[in-house]
């Protein structure tokens, strides 16, 4: 087989999927930058110290944002993946289950985003 | 109604790649899509090439992306695409020429997970092999496939893994998996449990999708998912 993607015209299942790997590996990216950090104080709470200010810089705080968004959604959307496996009715209710999960997303994201929008506004 | 195509073409013998044609047609609404490409074909581009052979939606050798979706362009109708149709030859196998591809790789795939029944006992009374209504239910989805190909390629882990079995062959694995006159079902469930078997599936539901005969594909793989977990 010779893969020639050159456009496929997404269903939702497929966009919901394509989002679940994107925002499994940003998180996970998250993480090695999380472990990284957490290594440094091994040399001293002066360099962690002094590195916190990368973490208050506003480009990162809006990349947290976006790794809270992506940890809701992959949440939710795992949720959903796990019904479809496990629940033999789950298939019938595959796109349902989507929206449901986005409702779960919008509700958990909105209130969270805002929190974090007026703090980071406040430091400004 | 005038139909503006555009076609994807690929003769191998003349392009490095491929290159969309654009064709009009006069078309009456409720003509199909495959009436449109023998109209081209006849009249404008005898050189566009293409399968088809029953034009009824039951040999499944006409399956093409029509506007960016998998379908059968014998039960698709004009109508209900508009003034422009864009036809692509299915993705993930190789173009032998315009929307014709090579489908070896698909058929054995669904060769290895012995698509026949296995059973070497003697048939019962009567020389039948005897199943209720209700063990027959079991598999009826599955026994639906003409084999089209149209699943296996939407699905996009087809598109860049060239083990995955794709979801045709497990449709067929299916069909005899579940029906209780077969003995072979632990052999196909081995291969099914292998790497290149169902795991691959991420449940994106782009088969079931673009299934002509309206198959649930998903839910086809999903039970054998669970019965390798289970048992059942
Ligand atoms: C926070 C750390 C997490 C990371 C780094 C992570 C990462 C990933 C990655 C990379 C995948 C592979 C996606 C694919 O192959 O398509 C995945 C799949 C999955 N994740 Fe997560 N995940 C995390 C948390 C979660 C949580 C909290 C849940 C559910 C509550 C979850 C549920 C799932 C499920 C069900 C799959 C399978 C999806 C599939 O088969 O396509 N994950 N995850
Ligand atoms: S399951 Fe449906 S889409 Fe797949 S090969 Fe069979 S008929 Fe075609
Ligand atoms: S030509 Fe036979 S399925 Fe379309």
């Amino acid at each position: 087989m010779v893969s020639s993607y050159r456009g496929y015209r997404a269903p939702q299942g497929m966009l919901s999927w394509a989002l679940h790997r994107l925002t499994g590996l940003g998180v996970l990216l998250f993480l090695f930058l999380h472990i990284i950090d957490i290594f440094l104080v091994g040399y001293g709470p002066e360099l962690f110290d002094d590195l916190l200010f990368i973490y208050h810089h506003p480009a990162f705080v809006v990349g947290q944002i976006a790794l809270i968004a992506s940890v809701y959604y992959h949440a939710a959307n795992g949720i959903r993946i796990i019904l479809v496996d496990f629940w033999s009715n789950g298939y019938k209710y595959e796109r349902q289950l989507f929206y449901g999960a986005m409702t779960v997303f919008f509700i958990a994201f909105i209130p969270t985003a805002t929190i974090m929008i007026m703090a980071l506004l406040d430091e400004l | 109604m005038q139909v503006q195509f555009r076609i994807e073409r690929f003769n191998p013998d003349q392009d490095t790649k491929p290159w969309f044609g654009e064709y009009t047609v006069d078309v009456e609404p409720t003509d199909r899509v495959l009436d449109a490409l023998n109209l081209i074909k006849w009249r404008q581009d005898g050189t566009l090439t293409f399968r088809r052979s029953c034009a009824h939606g039951v040999c499944g050798s006409d399956a093409m992306r029509i506007n960016g979706r998998n379908r059968l362009a014998c039960k698709e109708l004009v109508r209900d695409y508009g003034s422009k149709i864009t036809i692509e030859p299915m993705l993930g196998f190789r173009v032998i020429k315009d929307l014709v591809v090579d489908m070896e790789d698909f058929f054995a795939s669904y060769r290895t997970l012995q698509p026949y029944l296995v059973n070497d006992e003697p048939p019962g009374v009567g020389r039948e092999r005897l199943q209720t209504p209700e063990e027959r239910e079991i598999f009826d989805d599955t026994t639906k496939c003409i084999m089209c190909g149209a699943c296996t390629t939407a699905c996009p882990i087809t598109w860049t893994n060239e083990d995955f079995l794709g979801p045709a062959a497990i449709v067929n694995a299916h069909r005899f998996i579940y029906d209780s006159r077969d003995h072979g079902a632990n052999e196909r469930l081995d291969v099914l449990n292998s790497k290149s078997g169902v795991w691959r599936c991420r449940t994106i539901f782009n088969c079931t999708e673009a299934c002509p005969r309206g198959i649930e594909v998903t839910r086809a793989i999903e039970q054998i998912k669970r019965t390798l977990l289970t048992g059942e």
